[in-house]
């Protein structure tokens, strides 16, 4: 269950060969973590898991089924979490969770609630978001994750302008995912302080 | 593990979502529907104020004002929802993408599009229209902004990925919507020479018919290929 696995990915950027032959898999309860120098391709790979981009060789595997075999049933397991938020600055903390994750399942107004006190913005939730700092709209970004309710997370630097608390909440969200048997993919630099046989690396050329 | 939103709970969220962040920011939504008044008052102010001739040019003025507004309003469609990553979000939702896109274009519609129908009536007397050929005015207006919304929109979504997309958006909208701008116009001149307006009306009907039917396809391939 909850095994993604990569085989043998090529993909080009123009006339860039980006991904070359990249092979993996993660199962269930297990934290992949991409490296490499900038430009080398971790957020083009994370793109292609996603189904956003399609590699021109190789194969995405989730639960052994190729991907593009039922996008929306890959998608409705999956949550993607980029450089951009994908959050409305016009709409406040609370309706941008409300809009975002109502697009895939029901969600109660406590939950959202009880999601962005976790994240540390209970006083916030009534601004608009781009009355917040970039630290603080990443944070909106992550308290979203666990109420997509999906089996796998892929996330392209998680922690880019967080704090060392925004750093504590996201160890803490990984891990709970993790616990409860869930698959990640997180492209970070920094460590991730995860508990040992959860915790693989992957270094990108 | 929570309820699955259906996709119709989901596009009636993302509709309310889309008019609600209109709202916020209702100068850009209005910004097409006044850009349509100046270009239609223009015309009287530029030409001989002789009624006949005033009417004779009221179905091209007002068919090339609502083509250049719509152009003018589709520049908001997916411009921030492209920058800001929700459309990615979008795409990622296991929702039907066609659908979702649809819906979007339905409330871009009722922002851009549903304003000029009902101005365009005012437009068309400013232009010396007799009050008789209103019906089929409002008409003709209402079938073909359905149509500019639904052709653009697809434009917009290939032109997603270009920083700046504004002039070969043009290049490749305006052309597509030749035939709703003659159809169009050839019934504001039948409805206001008091004529029967049936068959371009049929036709403007089976235009919007045909792109409700294939756009939000070509639109879900063409903002996919924009989102690589």
């Amino acid at each position: 269950m909850n095994d993604l696995c990569a085989d043998n990915l090529h993909l080009w950027r123009g006339d860039m060969h980006v991904l070359r032959g990249v092979s993996f898999s993660v199962r269930g309860a297990e934290c992949l973590q991409v490296t490499g120098a900038n430009g080398s391709g971790k957020t083009t790979l994370l793109r292609a898991l996603c189904g956003l981009v399609p590699p021109e060789e190789g194969q995405v595997r989730w639960c052994g089924v190729d991907i593009g075999a039922d996008p929306s049933a890959y998608h409705r397991a999956l949550a993607y979490l980029g450089h951009d938020n994908g959050l409305k600055g016009d709409l406040t903390a609370d309706e941008n969770l409300r809009f975002g994750i109502g697009l895939r399942c029901r969600v109660t107004p406590t939950a959202i609630g009880a999601a962005l006190t976790r994240a540390g913005l209970a006083g916030q939730r009534g601004l608009p978001l781009r009355q917040l700092s970039a630290g603080q709209r990443r944070r909106v970004a992550l308290a979203r994750l666990p109420l997509f309710d999906a089996r796998l997370w892929i996330l392209d630097e998680p922690g880019s302008n967080l704090d060392s608390a925004g750093q504590a909440l996201l160890l803490e969200l990984l891990q709970a995912h993790l616990a409860e048997g869930g698959t990640a993919v997180v492209a970070t630099h920094q460590a991730l302080d995860l508990p040992a046989g959860t915790h693989r690396g992957v270094m990108l050329q | 593990m929570s309820a699955r939103a259906s996709f119709a709970s989901a596009a009636a969220l993302l509709m309310a979502r889309d008019l609600r962040l209109a709202l916020r920011r209702a100068g850009d939504s209005l910004l097409p529907l006044g850009f349509f008044l100046v270009i239609t008052t223009l015309f009287p102010l530029a030409l001989d104020p002789e009624l006949s001739q005033l009417r004779d040019i009221a179905p091209a003025a007002l068919w090339v004002g609502a083509l250049l507004s719509s152009l003018l309003a589709l520049d908001l469609l997916f411009r921030d929802d492209g920058q800001d990553g929700a459309l990615e979000q979008l795409a990622l939702c296991g929702q039907p993408f066609a659908g979702l896109l649809l819906a979007k274009t339905v409330v871009h519609w009722l922002l851009t599009g549903l304003p000029l129908v009902l101005v365009a009536p005012l437009a068309a007397i400013a232009l010396g229209a007799p009050y008789g050929a209103m019906p089929g005015i409002l008409a003709a207006v209402l079938l073909g902004t359905v149509c500019l919304s639904l052709i653009g929109a697809v434009g917009a979504g290939l032109t997603l990925s270009l920083r700046r997309n504004g002039s070969l958006l043009a290049l490749l909208v305006l052309p597509l919507a030749v035939p709703v701008l003659i159809f169009g116009a050839r019934a504001t001149a039948l409805a206001i020479a008091g004529e029967s307006l049936a068959a371009p009306l049929y036709l403007l009907a089976a235009t919007a018919v045909l792109a409700a039917t294939l756009a939000p396809w070509a639109l879900a391939a063409a903002v996919r290929i924009g989102l690589e």
